[in-house]
């Protein structure tokens, strides 16, 4: 049981200063932790706070470390697993580009309105398509575009935020 | 200290340079280990035209770590090292990545290229913060010299708090000349590093009942509670004799609880004593204080204690739950920790079971009676165990403070040589550095003039810094180095019989100086012992000496360190000597084990 890989999402609050970020990669990458996405950018400019979510895999033990570790980074002021501490809210953008012409250009369309993707830019044979949802959601729209003419995609990893009144 | 004649009058005056040498006066900084170089000049210039602190040349940026880290852990200051940029700072790198593993508090000052030239492959330029990211407990790049005092001060407050550690601060050369206003360490409060020291009552109270109702507990306790200060050790030792529980030491523990504590089993780990390891594996509460379940300890997981209920008390969090789970963690402060203990033991009138405790005792003595440190005297020969017995025997009353290199000779002298109080035994524990032990005797020297500082070394180990030797003899300092000379790197030897089948693959050292002559050459004093009976006088010369010593005691080649659990092998599975090494071949999974 204690083996059981699980997937967290984590909230840091850190200093945003030079070299803050690399301190986070190489704590992850010098103790063999995985990362599946990481988003940073800064969210208080008045007390230069920028706010990292981290979604990261492992069992229970090597989670817990990755949190004892992040919190003891000197910058560090605060790290929130999501994913433990009640229900919350994560969203991913995605820019997804595809090219194709007559039924297949059609039928692009059509799914992208079922998914609530918009059409960021146009052609006469390619479309770049916005989208905003969970991971999975995400995914299901990429796949569907795989044989309508997907060629490229570009996301921005998860950002998560606590459900309720209460912030980080 | 902080009003020399030399000063500045006011502080609007100050350069950079003498910004950071009043920060560390203002920090009780007396003693400064560095080299200086192109990048540090204007703090050395600065240096030569005041008298805030006193600084040490070494002769090797390692060794300024090194002897820093002897300094810090022979008084519980903070130890301080100036380096150059590029090459000093990289040659600083396994001095701090050493205190980072033993949780040593270092302020390292490294110099840097100006702040224009930053990142251009400049002469001398390294990415110091860089590389050091991930060797430094933190590290700073002082970029604007309004923050230099701010950030000299905040490195002071990261090293020392919570649990230990090496901080950088890169200074580039222009911020040091240029003007910099000054804040006293007074005026800084760090913004989000407190950690936490005293710990939660409701796991007081808990870990009292689990304490009073244990049937078969042991202490095992660590370099934590040597950094708590030497408060704690007494704690600990109080607390170990109001339970009359048994007691082991990690290696870095060594001298919290005195050698001499009828409780105290002898240290515990890859080669303690047999007692301590079968009483680790049999016990069913072990009491972790200060320990962080290194791999040299709990040898195969799987099999660790496997009956055992663990209490474990560690300021760091991130130690806790790391290799091995527990069932009731403590995050504080190793001093306050037992003292929480205690007073709640009294507040409680806890009781211990005197019944099983008694049981659990009678067993402890038949693994005593095992006697694991015996070996084969020799009339002919010099055994290393002998000869740190005698240097035990003939020093104990002065209360040495002992530095190791590593190797056999390390794990020797952690059997073999008692230590009665915390802070006097320094050695490479977490990295296992070669090359330690000179300066770090060095750095114990100059914080006791006074005392007997010896080094207890390998003729291998003590070649990768012996360049120190000129440093003892700049400073007159009589440190002691006592080589333990068998022409092999020991331990390497001893794996290869044991685990590799016999090829002893370039671990014979085919030349060596004459360590005797050697010494002559750089100003100390050089003595042999190549028979058993020539060892007491040796030592005796040696302490009587008022100048750096290397004695070459020449001994068995061959001899191997026993007690051993063999890489991978659980605690009950102790080699107890030659006769046991050719029955139990090492597993495969061991094997690949360090």
């Amino acid at each position: 049981m204690a083996d059981k890989i699980e997937t967290h999402t984590l909230s840091v609050l850190v200093d945003n200063e030079p070299g803050v970020l690399a301190r986070v990669i190489g704590l992850f990458s010098g103790r063999g932790y995985n990362i599946e996405s990481l988003v940073v950018a800064e969210v208080d400019a008045s007390r230069h706070l920028s706010r990292i979510t981290l979604v990261t895999s492992g069992t229970p033990m090597v989670i817990e470390q990755i949190k004892a570790q992040l919190d003891r980074l000197v910058p560090v002021h605060t790290v929130r697993d999501l994913t433990t501490e009640g229900a919350h809210v994560a969203r991913e953008m995605a820019l997804i580009k595809v090219v194709g012409t007559g039924d297949k250009r059609v039928e692009s369309l059509r799914i992208a309105d079922i998914f609530r993707a918009r059409a960021v830019d146009s052609t006469i044979e390619s479309f770049v398509f916005e989208m905003t949802g969970s991971p999975e959601k995400i995914d299901a729209f990429v796949n569907l575009m795989r044989p309508l003419g997907l060629v490229d995609v570009s996301r921005t990893g998860v950002v998560a935020i606590s459900r309720g009144a209460k912030g980080i | 200290m902080t009003t020399a004649t030399q000063a500045p009058a006011t502080a609007a005056e100050m350069t950079g340079a003498e910004v950071i040498l009043k920060a560390l006066a203002d920090q009780g900084v007396e003693v400064v280990f560095g080299y200086p170089g192109g990048a540090v000049l204007p703090i050395y210039d600065a240096m030569f035209k005041s008298n805030y602190v006193r600084h040490i040349l070494v002769r090797h940026e390692q060794a300024a770590v090194h002897a820093a880290e002897g300094y810090a852990r022979s008084t519980g200051k903070v130890g301080v090292v100036l380096v150059t940029s590029g090459p000093g700072a990289t040659n600083a790198v396994t001095g701090l990545t050493d205190a980072l593993m033993d949780s040593v508090p270092i302020v390292c000052l490294t110099g840097q290229v100006p702040t224009h030239l930053i990142g251009n492959d400049a002469f001398q330029e390294a990415d110091t913060t860089g590389i050091t990211r991930p060797c430094t407990k933190h590290n700073y790049l002082v970029k604007d010299a309004d923050t230099l005092a701010r950030t000299i001060h905040e490195a002071f407050h990261v090293a020392k708090a919570g649990r230990p550690g090496p901080v950088v601060v890169d200074l580039p050369k222009d911020i040091q000349l240029a003007k910099a206003p000054y804040v006293g360490p007074e005026a800084i409060e760090h913004r989000t590093y407190r950690p936490k020291r005293t710990p939660d009552a409701a796991a007081i109270e808990k870990a009292v009942e689990l304490i009073s109702k244990a049937k078969r507990p042991l202490f095992y306790c660590g370099g934590g509670v040597v950094n708590s200060g030497p408060r704690a050790s007494e704690l600990l030792t109080e607390f170990v004799r109001m339970t009359g529980y048994p007691v082991t030491l990690t290696l870095m523990g060594l001298g919290t609880v005195p050698a001499s504590e009828p409780l105290f089993l002898g240290m515990v780990g890859m080669h303690g004593t047999y007692e301590s390891n079968m009483a680790m594996h049999d016990c069913d509460l072990m009491i972790n204080v200060g320990a962080r379940f290194d791999d040299r300890v709990t040898g195969k997981l799987a099999a660790f204690a496997p009956n055992s209920k663990k209490i474990h008390v560690d300021i760091d969090p991130s130690s806790i739950n790391k290799n091995v789970r527990v069932d009731l963690p403590i995050v504080g402060d190793a001093g306050e920790v037992l003292a929480a203990l205690i007073a709640q033991w009294k507040k409680k009138k806890a009781k211990v079971d005197g019944a099983a405790l008694a049981k659990w005792w009678d067993q402890i003595e038949k693994w005593q009676a095992r006697d694991c440190l015996r070996y084969k005297a020799s009339k002919t020969i010099i055994k290393p165990q002998y000869a740190l017995q005698r240097l035990h025997a003939l020093t104990k009353n002065l209360d040495p403070y002992i530095t190791t290199e590593v190797g056999q000779h390390q794990m020797w002298a952690a059997q073999f040589l008692k230590f009665e109080r915390p802070m006097h035994w320094m050695t490479s524990g977490g990295l296992g550095t070669m090359g330690y032990g000179l300066p770090a005797a060095i750095g114990a020297q100059i914080a006791h003039p006074d005392r007997l500082c010896i080094d207890v070394a390998g003729e291998a180990s003590i070649l990768m810094n012996i360049q120190e030797m000129s440093t003892a003899v700049q400073y007159r300092l009589p440190v002691k180095v006592f080589i333990l000379n068998n022409q092999w790197m020991g331990m390497v030897r001893q794996w290869q019989e044991l685990i590799h089948g016999g090829r002893y693959s370039e671990s014979y050292t085919e030349a060596l100086p004459d360590f005797v002559k050697l010494a002559d050459a750089f100003g100390g004093v050089g003595f042999r012992a190549a028979k058993p009976s020539e060892v007491d006088d040796v030592i005796k010369e040696m302490i009587k000496v008022k100048r750096p010593v290397i004695v070459d005691c020449c001994v068995d080649q061959k001899e191997n360190c026993f007690p051993m659990i063999p890489s991978g092998a659980a605690h009950n599975e102790m080699l107890l000597g030659p006769e046991d090494q050719a029955q139990k071949p090492t597993s495969e999974e061991g094997m690949v084990l360090v």
